[in-house]
């Protein structure tokens, strides 16, 4: 797999280690009243999607930045990769 | 009918005209007492120790293909009971034992061979890890030997024991492990849940589950609405995509494990091996290609087909214990997907639906646990009790903090 980092190019996708599903991002607020509930489907659970899937991958061998890419679990096409950061502080995260 | 070398002679006297259909051609019933969805070897396990063991009617097995063609099919072949943890051990070692027993009790030639499996050693804390594990094996009744390089060099004179990188210095031998012919496991358990009564339907795709006031009434299927009282799910890495239709999210993520074969060889291989500092294991087939594997992918997947580093990888961790398989040549590669469980562990539990059971979670350890897991989840479906030896294997241990985890590698699927 070639995934088409945003500032370098194209990489070969064996440049990065894979995390999961980008819905870790998503970090649940421990100070919530559901906080164990919330922690456990957060850390074990998953949607596991035949189809587009949004994942998050690490570029260890290149300038250490996390991507998002979504790509298509049955064909292993790529159709869009961002910065992890990017998508984190659009949803109002500083860092 | 049974087979019997008897029953060969007669048959090649008069023609071979005597011989039927291993199994039946049924069409589906309005309802059933219990439908196994997923006929691979835990499906067709399942229905044939609910039928044959724990004398349940009326017992159906839906696939959505044909039997025996998803990762039954796909995976290298290997059994063995060399687990250190205490939930998982006893329950590997219950499995050798059926699998030592299974060709007389389902009377079908599954090629079962004890031909023995062998870790390898490459360094002094692992081996140290390795006497823990043979000693875990010997408490749950397994049998384990430590060999030294000596041993292993008398047995298996090729291998690169002096490696500078991962010297081999000794390991960790189970004399019973082995490998089988594994899609005689399909066939050989299909025929004898068909003998008792089991009606398999192929080519019966499962698209939803009936659910009523948090009970599972049945499931709809390609070929119209099957009732059950029971439902038990049992399809690999398809999980997470058929308990979707019941709306539930799973601690488990499919992944690509690919295998390979190569040309055929001569006899040279006597038993399994495994490189210890990499991924890496091979035995070699009764029609000699070399039969190896090693790492999965690492990134979600249901495409039946991985990417070449991992072939590297595979192809690199052969060659530093096994120097001349570099001049065999790769016959066959393929995929299977794998579902991959948060703690490297299965899950052999009822839902919170009532009349709705899952097995799954296998990872790429699945066929070595082909007989237990069936008689386990026959056991869980017709006493809605644990088997004792698949007891931990709960859905609800991830939120208690009772994971398996032999690895020790935490919530991350692909390193498991």
């Amino acid at each position: 797999m070639i995934i088409n980092h945003p500032l370098l190019g194209p990489r070969d996708a064996s440049e990065f280690t894979y995390l999961g599903d980008a819905a870790l991002i998503d970090r649940p607020d421990p100070a919530s009243e559901t906080a164990a509930k919330d922690f456990y489907q957060y850390q074990y659970l998953r949607d596991n999607p035949a189809g587009l899937h949004r994942e998050l991958w690490y570029h260890e061998a290149g300038d250490r930045s996390w991507l998002v890419v979504t790509r298509n679990t049955v064909t292993h096409e790529i159709t869009d990769v961002a910065f992890a950061r990017d998508i984190a502080r659009a949803k109002g995260r500083s860092t | 009918m049974r087979y019997s070398g008897l029953k060969v002679i007669k048959e090649a006297l008069t023609g071979h005209k005597g011989w039927k259909p291993a199994w039946r051609d049924p069409e589906p019933q309005q309802h059933y007492d219990i439908v196994i969805i997923g006929g691979g070897g835990h499906g067709l396990a399942t229905a044939y120790y609910l039928a044959r063991i724990f004398k349940q009617k009326k017992i159906a097995v839906l696939e959505k293909g044909w039997i025996g063609g998803g990762n039954v099919g796909r995976n290298t072949t290997i059994i063995r009971s060399n687990y250190l943890l205490d939930g998982n051990e006893p329950f590997y070692e219950f499995s050798l034992k059926l699998w030592e027993g299974l060709e007389q009790d389902f009377n079908f030639n599954a090629m079962i061979s004890q031909r023995g499996i062998l870790n390898l050693i490459h360094s002094d804390a692992q081996r140290d890890a390795f006497i823990r594990r043979g000693n875990a094996m010997l408490l749950n009744g397994a049998d384990a030997e430590l060999l030294s390089t000596d041993q292993i060099k008398a047995r298996y004179p090729f291998l690169n024991v002096d490696n500078a990188r991962f010297p081999i210095k000794g390991g960790l031998a189970q004399h019973r492990g082995g490998t089988v012919r594994h899609d005689a496991v399909a066939w050989g358990y299909a025929r004898g849940a068909d003998a008792c009564g089991v009606d398999i339907i192929q080519n019966c795709e499962v698209t939803g589950f009936r659910i009523e006031h948090g009970k599972c009434l049945g499931i709809e299927t390609s070929r119209g609405f099957i009732g059950a009282d029971k439902v038990g799910c049992a399809v690999a890495g398809s999980s997470g995509q058929l308990l979707a239709k019941a709306e539930m999210r799973l601690p488990i993520e499919s992944h690509v494990l690919q295998a390979f074969v190569s040309e055929g060889l001569k006899p040279v291989l006597p038993g399994v091996v495994t490189f210890g500092a990499g991924h890496f294991y091979v035995s070699q087939s009764d029609k000699g290609g070399l039969v190896f594997g090693g790492d999965i992918d690492g990134y979600n997947s249901y495409a039946q087909r991985g990417n070449l580093p991992v072939v590297e990888d595979v192809c690199e961790g052969g060659m530093a214990i096994f120097p001349m398989l570099g001049r065999a040549r790769l016959l066959r590669m393929w995929g299977g997907i794998m579902d991959m469980s948060m703690d490297g562990s299965p899950i052999i539990d009822r839902t919170h639906i009532d009349g709705l059971y899952f097995n799954g979670g296998w990872c790429y350890g699945g066929f070595k646990a082909t007989p237990a897991s069936g008689y386990c989840f026959a056991h869980l479906l017709a006493n809605d009790a644990p088997h004792p030896v698949a007891s931990a294997y709960r859905f609800d241990r991830f939120e208690k903090g009772r994971m398996i985890d032999e690895k020790g590698v935490g919530a991350q699927p692909n390193l498991h």
